[in-house]
């Protein structure tokens, strides 16, 4: 069989070339990645707006320095520097914000400071991006770039809307969505048609889910546990929210229920709320 | 170089298949060709097994709100990870093709060790186990990385039972490293001087310096989590006073350098895949040589990349960060060789080669993915997202598991006498290239747009991506189920092999096909 | 070493078939010996790296736990296992010589030494034990600003004590199956390479001790 095949062995200079060329491109990209890393990580300005993230398993509180909590919301304003304090209360977790280019994690026993600054109004997802347990993929959320004059607004507590609106708001607001609704993964019992129907807890007593149970259930989550599910999942909003928020809540969970049958008795006794 | 051989060819001549039968005869075999083979059977398994948790995975996958429970997702992908990083790479070639070659490669009789190279493979087992009973007993949930304080305070799953697999089978690793270092400077034929050495053995010599040095870290980085988990003394606990990134660093020690002992076989393979079906010498042989030994040397001094938003300091970042780019130097020369090697050559295109371009296409994007994430600045925005699956999917299946199907396809007549068929290995090659991207691209773009890793449940606006992805994880299986029928048909019942059909140039060609027990090879001793 | 053998013929039990000669046989033992010792230094440096972390991280709680580090039976266990190592140096020197019965009593002596060796260090763990100085649900430490900490460097030192007692309890193994290959006449000036092996794996397993007896008994050491 005749081969027409060059008996090259190797060629010193090409060798130095492709090694060179390569290392000159990698340096560029060293250099300039480099830069950008030493940008973030360098000490924000001084009018950074000073904003608390604790995550833990599985939501990200927030915090703001004005006394604002928020679970796994952020509202920021545009063209503001933002200075994050990152805490962890259990695992490690980290947070990320895709649309800011924005990761670091949260370590237990340390705190991580990141900067940054939004330059575009909008809703942006929010993810935990270091596997912290059973629902590491449901510890995200949303940050609100809002315009300054919309920002101040959101501070002053909202623009009023009907009590069943605020109610559902602060639903959101406070993460109640996030576990109570649909997406229960077994964790706490969904709310939907719970108002007004009766309730059994785990120690066997059957209670009447109304305005008071409500409001224990949201202010000391641990006095009364629905049979079936786990103490010290929910958190304590005792001292967070005000008695008018209270009422809000309690009015837009009512409205989550269908509204009750009535018996079949005549007119005249049949009950009211 | 087909030297005549002395003895005449016979159906009923003896080889080291049929030398002996039974089962003791394999199960206390001390031939390194027999362990090479009880490794084959045993990783097969185990990539089947991983494979499975695999196609758990991406079905689950296919919706936003998931198939499993968040707890049977977070096992799925915890027991992947670990069983093909520990239970099938790291093993795979230098156990099998590294085993029964590389003592024909050098001359040698056998590998310097035969009864530790049979103890290692016990060993391998015995991990096997370990790592298979915490799967049935319910899995473990730490992901394969095994991060604290999650995996030492928090996971109630199988933690420590499956640390003891992965510590085990480590065992079994630095073994044959250490068997391969010494048959390689103390067994080779007279006349066979380290610069004539095949390029498989020079990277299986860098692949066994990992081994040695890197493996030990990780059995104590487990012992002192096991300890952990069982005393609580806080090593890895901030609330007890420890330190919870101290892991992380003792974890990556290793696990860096790992990734190079799962590669570097696969490099070996190409390099004689590609020399072979180019009929040329290999382009810039010392260069391929010497980069091997750099790529083992330097992979030890970038584990910190894993940690650039973990908290690491700023400039041990940036150090890290350059020698990363330091390393991928000699794989891009690897590179470059390889296709130098194919320039005015006599390029054929049977299975092997298929595998080999394949290889070259693919670990070069994986290659260069990987220098985006050692750039600090864009690390911070993929890192713990699909882009690193999609990056270390394409180096190690895109790229080793190809070099390891090119590898056992080359050698196939050599190991078993017979010929594969053909046709269905190039259609089994296609497959695999298609199935591949198709299932692993997309990853690149959902971890670009945000989604990360280790997601039960995602949100709605990356399902497009991930349909795609499990439709093409469904033809890769196919792609892999192929080889798996015709090569077991083929073993049994496949044309007889001539001595060398591929006219290639290695000493290991030499012997007759099914090579005798003990191995005679005919050397021209010069 | 190999100069001064007489070589074994093909024929000799001792040369395995797949090497060429003894005096290959001979250097692939060691360099494999020498390869294992190495991979020894990065499990134990594992270890090291993380006890140099705490250590600097806890400068003051590591100077209120040497305080209990029983600097005199670690002493005296340095010289114990230092001579085990001369003796163990007797050992194959006597093995080369073709000594038998030289190489049985040194071998014993060895194992005496470390036997008592690991005797002491089931004292000096006793102590701890007592102290409740063992890390676990028992710990209890009396400076309450240290407690954590104090656990934690405790626990470094069990692991590496321990993992090197583990190593020592090998070795004791490996020495007894060494007398008795002696005792039934196994060895020769011509092939003695166990003896060779073990030694080197045993002086190994001394220079560890050599480390961490300064490292965790001596440097900082407070009254």
């Amino acid at each position: 069989m005749i081969l027409r095949t060059k008996a090259i062995h190797g060629s010193i200079p090409l060798e130095i070339t492709w090694s060179v060329i390569p290392f000159l491109v990698m340096l560029v990209m060293f250099t300039w990645g480099t830069k950008l890393y030493f940008q973030n990580y360098t000490l924000p300005p001084n009018n950074a707006l000073d904003i608390y993230v604790t995550g833990k398993q599985w939501m990200w509180k927030v915090q703001y320095p004005t006394g604002q909590r928020e679970i796994n919301e952020m509202h920021i304003p545009v063209d503001q520097p933002v200075k994050l304090i990152l805490a962890s209360e259990d695992v490690i977790h980290s947070f990320y914000i895709p649309a800011f280019r924005l990761k670091h994690d949260v370590v237990p026993g340390s705190y991580q400071t990141y900067w940054f600054e939004a330059t575009k109004p909008g809703r942006y997802h929010i993810f935990c991006a270091e596997y912290c347990g059973t629902n590491h993929s449901d510890m995200g959320g949303w940050v609100t770039v809002m315009e300054p004059s919309e920002y101040a607004n959101w501070l002053t507590g909202g623009t009023g809307g009907s009590m069943r609106e605020q109610g559902e708001k602060l639903f959101q607001q406070y993460g109640c969505v996030t576990c109570h609704v649909t997406n229960t993964q077994g964790r706490c019992p969904s709310l939907l048609n719970v108002f007004g129907k009766p309730v059994v807890l785990d120690d066997g007593r059957t209670v009447l889910a109304d305005e008071a149970y409500i409001r224990e259930s949201i202010l000391n989550p641990n006095a009364k546990i629905v049979k079936g599910y786990s103490p010290d999942i929910m958190p304590v909003f005792e001292g967070q929210i005000g008695e008018d928020g209270l009422l809000q809540l309690i009015a837009y969970i009512k409205s989550l229920s269908a509204p009750t049958p009535s018996p079949a008795v005549p007119k005249a006794t049949r009950s009211t709320k | 170089m087909s030297p005549t051989l002395p003895f005449a060819s016979t159906e009923a001549r003896t080889n080291y298949l049929n030398a002996d039968y039974g089962w003791k005869s394999w199960l206390f075999t001390t031939d390194h060709k027999r362990i090479a083979l009880l490794y084959l059977f045993s990783i097969t398994v185990f990539f089947f097994v991983g494979g499975l948790f695999a196609v758990g995975m991406r079905l689950n996958l296919l919706t936003p709100q998931g198939l499993f429970s968040h707890d049977t997702y977070n096992k799925l992908f915890t027991m992947h990870g670990i069983i093909m990083v520990f239970f099938f790479l790291v093993p795979s070639i230098p156990a099998t093709l590294g085993n029964f070659l590389v003592p024909m490669m050098i001359g040698a009789r056998d590998l310097a060790f035969p009864r530790i190279n049979l103890l290692s493979w016990y060993i391998y087992i015995v991990g096997g186990i370990f790592a298979l009973t915490a799967v049935v007993q319910g899995g473990v949930d730490t992901g394969w990385t095994f991060y604290a304080p999650f995996s030492s305070t928090y996971s109630n799953t199988h933690v420590i039972l499956a640390a003891l697999g992965v510590f085990v089978s480590g065992f079994s690793s630095i073994l044959t490293g250490l068997n391969f270092i010494v048959t390689i400077h103390k067994m080779r034929a007279p006349g066979m001087t380290w610069s004539r050495l095949p390029l498989f053995v020079w990277g299986h010599y860098a692949t066994s310096l990992i081994q040695v040095l890197g493996t030990p870290v990780i059995a104590i980085t487990l012992v002192l989590l096991g300890l952990e988990r069982l005393l609580h003394a806080g090593i890895f606990d901030p609330t007890l006073g420890g330190d919870p990134v101290l892991f992380q660093h003792l974890f990556w020690f290793y696990s860096h350098p790992a990734v190079y002992i799962m590669i570097l076989p696969g490099m070996a393979v190409i390099s004689e895949i590609v020399a072979c079906f180019s009929r040329k010498a290999i382009f810039g042989y010392s260069f391929v040589a010497f980069s091997s030994i750099a790529i083992a040397v330097l992979g030890f001094l970038v584990w910190g990349h894993h940690l650039f938003v973990a908290g690491q300091s700023m400039y041990a970042s940036m150090a890290f960060s350059f020698i990363s780019f330091l390393v991928a130097v000699p794989s891009a020369i690897k590179v470059f060789n390889w296709t130098a090697t194919m320039y005015k050559g006599s390029v054929s295109f049977e299975t092997p080669m298929l595998y080999a371009f394949g290889f070259i296409g693919l670990f070069t994007i994986g290659g260069l993915t990987g220098l985006f994430l050692a750039t600090m600045a864009i690390d911070v925005h993929v890192t713990d997202t699909y882009f690193v699956i999609a990056h270390f999917h394409y180096v190690m299946v895109g790229g080793m598991v190809m070099a390891y199907l090119g590898g056992i396809h080359f050698w196939f007549p050599k190991i078993t006498g017979r010929m594969y068929p053909e046709g269905w290995a190039k259609f089994a090659a296609l497959v695999v290239f298609v199935g591949f991207n198709l299932t692993f691209f997309p990853q690149f773009i959902l971890g670009y747009q945000g989604m990360p890793r280790r997601y039960a449940h995602y949100a709605p606006e990356f399902q497009v991506l991930n349909v795609m992805s499990t439709a093409g994880a469904s033809v890769l299986a196919v792609g892999y189920l192929l080889p798996m029928i015709y090569l077991t048909w083929a073993w049994r019942k496949g044309p007889r092999a001539p001595q060398n059909p591929w006219n290639a140039k290695g000493l290991e060609w030499s012997s007759h096909p099914r090579p005798r027990l003990p191995t005679t090879l005919n050397i021209n001793r010069w | 070493m190999a100069d001064s053998e007489a070589t074994l013929t093909a024929h000799e039990p001792e040369l395995k078939h797949h090497f060429d000669d003894s005096a290959q046989q001979l250097e692939s033992s060691t360099l494999g010996m020498w390869v294992f010792l190495v991979t020894e230094v990065m499990f134990f440096g594992g270890m090291f790296g993380a006890y140099t972390v705490y250590r600097n991280l806890y400068r003051n709680a590591f100077a209120s736990t040497s305080h209990f580090m029983n600097v005199i039976i670690g002493a005296v266990n340095t010289g114990v296992l230092i001579c085990s190592s001369f003796t163990m140096v007797l050992a194959v020197r006597s093995a080369q010589l073709g000594q038998k019965k030289a190489l049985v009593a040194f071998l014993i002596l060895t194992l005496i030494l470390g036997c008592v060796f690991l005797s002491l260090k089931y004292v000096e763990y006793h102590e701890k034990w007592v102290d409740h100085h063992i890390p676990g649900p028992g710990f209890q430490y009396a400076d309450p600003r240290y407690f954590h900490q104090a656990q934690i460097l405790f626990l470094l030192y069990f692991a590496m004590t321990g993992m090197h007692a583990i190593h020592m309890i090998v070795g004791a193994g490996l020495l007894t199956t060494l007398i008795v290959m002696a005792a039934r006449d196994r060895f020769s000036a011509t092939w003695h390479t166990p003896v060779e092996m073990i030694g080197l794996y045993w002086h190994f397993v001394d220079i560890v001790w050599i480390f961490l007896f300064p490292l965790l008994y001596l440097i900082g050491h407070t009254q």
